[in-house]
């Protein structure tokens, strides 16, 4: 066994466990703590199959910002653990139905999965040689070209979600003062300040 | 491919150094630490009085908007790296429809300004 085969293993019995430990952990926020190692090992794994770029890219934006993300959904649930606990007993069944069915519509895909004859090929032909040029460079060759349409409507989704969250969060608070800078590099002596020659002894 | 790995056996052995000193600095703590909790050492102290209520609040949803921005502009700057990687091999196709993406998201960060989502107050 090679150190890149005792490499695989840990990161899958890590993966696995790590997982698992994601819905039993009865704290939620340790549930977003295992998820977050959930994602390492399994960036782990992307670096032993030679995607480095989508390993560092999980590690980044997973890791990175979707956990925060996670942890402030469950900050702002105001989570209640006893009611949580509580809960957990009615829920039971319709979980395990919906786990049932899931696993019925897997075993029906995977049971029934085969290549079209041309397929590898076809996946090989638009694909750089791995061999010679390295996976970033590769990804970087398809993607802009190849895939351009999928690309744009990439940059339209993070469009619409930046918009949507501005409309749906965004609320300004009108008894906040802010600060306008242009009106104060605008504003001069003549429009603030008005001089008064008073002679002694008169007053305004 | 194996030099690739090679490449990356330093990062695996840092790893598991960090993972085994991690352990040990706890195990440590749990075998040698002296331990004798009574009622009062185990009870929540805020400053000498009693504690108002839970730690555990609601955030404002503002925090939520801020990082959910970095998210968006994360992703963007990741998909700038492969385009900078291959930049000298890239077809005219290529680069302009960066630019193109480029100036979906300008729009995107124009309208954010306008609106004064990047203002805390």
């Amino acid at each position: 066994m090679t150190v890149a085969d005792l490499a695989f293993y840990f990161f899958a019995i890590v993966a696995v466990v790590a997982a698992l430990l994601v819905v039993v952990a009865r704290n939620p926020v340790h549930s977003v703590l295992w998820l977050i190692l959930t994602f390492l090992s399994a960036a782990g794994m992307f670096v032993l199959m030679g995607a480095e770029f989508v390993a560092m890219l999980l590690v980044i934006v997973y890791v990175g910002a979707v956990a925060v993300l996670f942890l402030f959904v469950v900050m702002m649930l105001d989570v209640d653990f006893a009611e949580l606990r509580a809960g957990m007993a009615k829920y039971v069944p319709i979980a395990g139905l919906i786990g049932v069915v899931i696993l019925m519509q897997l075993t029906m895909v995977f049971g029934s999965w085969h290549m079209a004859d041309g397929a590898e090929a076809a996946r090989a032909a638009v694909t750089p040689d791995a061999a010679e040029v390295h996976n970033t460079k590769a990804l970087g060759q398809l993607i802009y070209d190849q895939y351009i349409y999928l690309f744009q409507a990439a940059g339209l989704i993070l469009l619409v979600a930046m918009i949507g969250a501005i409309v749906l969060t965004l609320r300004h608070r009108t008894y906040v003062k802010r600060q306008d800078v242009l009106a104060q590099m605008y504003r001069d002596p003549a429009s603030a300040l008005e001089l008064k020659d008073i002679k002694p002894g008169q007053g305004l | 491919m194996d030099d690739l790995l090679r490449e990356y056996l330093p990062i695996l052995i840092f790893l598991g150094m960090a993972v085994a000193l991690g352990l040990v600095l706890i195990l440590a703590a749990l075998v040698l630490a002296v331990r004798n909790p009574d009622p009062e050492k185990v009870s929540a102290f805020e400053c000498g009085f009693n504690a108002f209520d839970d730690a555990r609040m609601k955030f404002d949803v503002r925090f939520y908007l801020v990082s959910i921005l970095f998210i968006i502009f994360d992703l963007e700057i990741a998909f700038l790296f492969p385009w900078a990687v291959s930049f000298g091999t890239l077809t005219t196709v290529g680069f302009w429809s960066m630019m193109v993406f480029l100036g979906v998201l300008t729009i995107g960060f124009a309208y954010e300004w306008k609106k004064g989502a990047l203002e805390w107050e």
